[in-house]
């Protein structure tokens, strides 16, 4: 048996989440096989073979994989599995990346995913998560191939220790993608990335403003060398850019600190982020559901309570 | 330019669901249940192109029990000209609907699918992609805008960090995210009209399509609780708490 990956990454550095999904498909057993595929991303599959459980990494670099477009990506997917008889997995990352591809590779194949896998139980046996993480179903897949996406946070990244081999994969362009990358516009930060960081402050509907949301918390995720996270309420209000969410519907983070602001705790909020080591809320009302998961609760206003914080770190 | 929807009937999402004391599922008897808030965005959407003479029919699709009905006349009442229902009891994997709304596509000669990017009851994100697949078609997934351009789409998505846009040939396959709009307040007015509109229902097993699960659930569990913590006074005991018992900051 083998499992093929799908390795994230921009060409040039692979993403994190690449990691984790390399150790949820050790638990699985059997030949690991990452793809990286992309154009000039050689860099990326030469770091890739140092990584522990790492048995071969496939190369398919070719100026058509440069956007990683779903349609090029998964035709060239289907093309590695189907060239591979001892194939029964694939493995990718529950970020907007594999999201993207990993239902339309699954389809191709005919066979069903299993989304968001928080732990592998058996080569066909998995836990995932539903109903906004108020449910854990443990389900058996009967398909001979597969299709898992993984939760970055359910899996320790894989360490460094690998000596695998390149295997370069000739790539034809495809005859018409139908779709074409117009462009990208990237904010870049100077903060860690939200989905991998270690402390996050998140800002809920009571910040008030995307002045405010800006105002408030960015001096206290500076001090602390936090991302900055939101809940869907403030996503919604234009406080905070849509890939700031946290939630069932955004990213699911679990750091070892995180900060809720002016957020009252909707179950769909909560699902994003009860996994973290450590929870403070801040909120003025007592009753907020935010309390019932914090480990370190402040009932107070958050417009004096953050600055005094920032102040006292 | 036709256009297919594609609605489920979900829990409501105020509604936090309870995990069966046998662990076969979730308890979703006699609770409320509405249209997956993604797919009210999918269906606004599609209006509005219509609205804006870009779309000349908007058909929304639906499979599932006859109760998908109330579902499908709320998608009406947005705006949606007319209904189809693929009615089954079973319970459908997204590769199962997407190959039901493949046979519907077809046959009603549509060039855009527009889906919501997931549902919030199975959590899965998976069907619009699976569709896409299934027909041949590009994707546009997480979409926040959508304007007709060059004799297709110009699509804006949602990525990790930011944006992208993309051009899309039609037909073609959108998947809502959030910000894509905001779904219109459904009047009395718009409800009434939509009793009249036409609703088709075809029983899925008279269709040829496998849509036999591929998963076995085995076993439905909740999962560990938080405890709650304490209340602390103060700022000053929160970072003293911080730095000493949790130790996360130094």
């Amino acid at each position: 048996m083998s499992v093929l990956v799908i390795a994230e990454h921009d060409n040039a550095v692979l993403n994190p989440s690449t990691l984790n999904t390399l150790s949820a498909a050790a638990r699985l057993g059997g030949d690991v096989r990452l793809l990286v595929a992309g154009n000039g991303c050689s860099a990326v599959a030469q770091a890739a073979t140092g990584i522990a459980g790492v048995g071969k990494v496939l190369l398919a670099d070719a100026e058509h994989h440069q956007p990683q477009l779903a349609e090029t990506l998964a035709a060239l997917v289907v093309d590695v599995v189907r060239a591979d008889a001892e194939c029964t997995h694939v493995l990718a990352p529950s970020t907007s990346f594999g999201k993207n591809v990993l239902p339309r590779i699954a389809a191709l194949l005919d066979v069903s995913q299993v989304s968001d896998v928080v732990a592998i139980e058996s080569p066909d046996t998995f836990v995932r998560p539903f109903y906004a993480g108020n449910a854990l179903a443990r389900v058996q897949s009967s398909d001979r191939i597969k299709v898992l996406s993984i939760r970055t946070t359910a899996f320790d990244g894989a360490s460094a220790g690998g000596s695998a081999t390149i295997e370069s994969l000739a790539s034809t362009p495809p005859a018409q993608a139908g779709s074409r990358l117009v462009g990208r516009e990237v904010v870049k930060s100077e903060r860690p990335e939200l989905a991998a960081a270690s402390i996050i402050v998140s800002g809920g509907r009571a910040m008030g403003s995307a002045k405010e949301f800006n105002a408030v918390l960015e001096p206290l995720a500076d001090k602390l060398g936090a991302a900055l996270g939101a809940s869907r309420a403030a996503v919604d209000a234009g406080y905070a850019p849509n890939d700031f969410q946290v939630g069932q519907t955004g990213k699911i983070v679990a750091p070892t600190l995180y900060v809720a602001v002016g957020i009252s705790g909707a179950i769909q909020h909560l699902a994003g982020m009860k996994d973290s080591k450590v929870i403070v809320a801040i909120n003025k009302d007592p009753e907020a559901p935010i309390f019932q998961v914090a480990d370190y609760g402040l009932v107070a206003d958050l417009f004096t309570a953050v600055p005094e914080l920032v102040t006292a770190l | 330019m036709k256009v297919l929807v594609a609605v489920k009937r979900v829990l409501d999402y105020n509604i936090k669901v309870r995990v069966k004391s046998d662990g076969s599922g979730v308890d979703i008897t006699n609770v409320k249940m509405s249209m997956n808030p993604f797919d009210e965005i999918a269906c606004e959407e599609a209006v509005r192109l219509k609205e804006a003479g870009v779309a000349s029919e908007v058909i929304a699709v639906s499979c599932g029990p006859a109760a998908c009905q109330e579902t499908l006349r709320t998608a009406m009442a947005i705006g949606a000209d007319r209904a189809v229902l693929l009615e089954t009891s079973e319970a459908l994997e997204p590769l199962a609907v997407a190959k039901l709304m493949r046979h519907v596509a077809q046959k009603e000669g549509v060039t855009l699918a527009i889906f919501g990017k997931q549902a919030i009851d199975d959590d899965a994100g998976q069907t619009g992609q699976m569709f896409a697949a299934l027909m041949g078609w590009p994707q546009a997934t997480f979409a926040s805008k959508v304007q007709a351009a060059d004799g297709g789409l110009a699509v804006t998505r949602e990525i990790d960090g930011g944006l992208e846009t993309l051009q899309l040939a039609l037909p073609a396959v959108v998947t809502a995210d959030l910000r894509l709009n905001e779904p219109r307040f459904i009047t009395l007015p718009s409800i009434m009209k939509a009793k009249k509109k036409p609703m088709e229902v075809v029983k899925a097993d008279t269709l040829d399509i496998d849509i036999a699960p591929r998963l076995k659930t085995q076993k439905v569990t909740e999962p560990a609780t938080r405890k709650a913590g304490v209340q602390v006074a103060d700022v000053a005991e929160l970072v003293k708490k911080l730095k000493e018992e949790a130790k996360v900051i130094a």
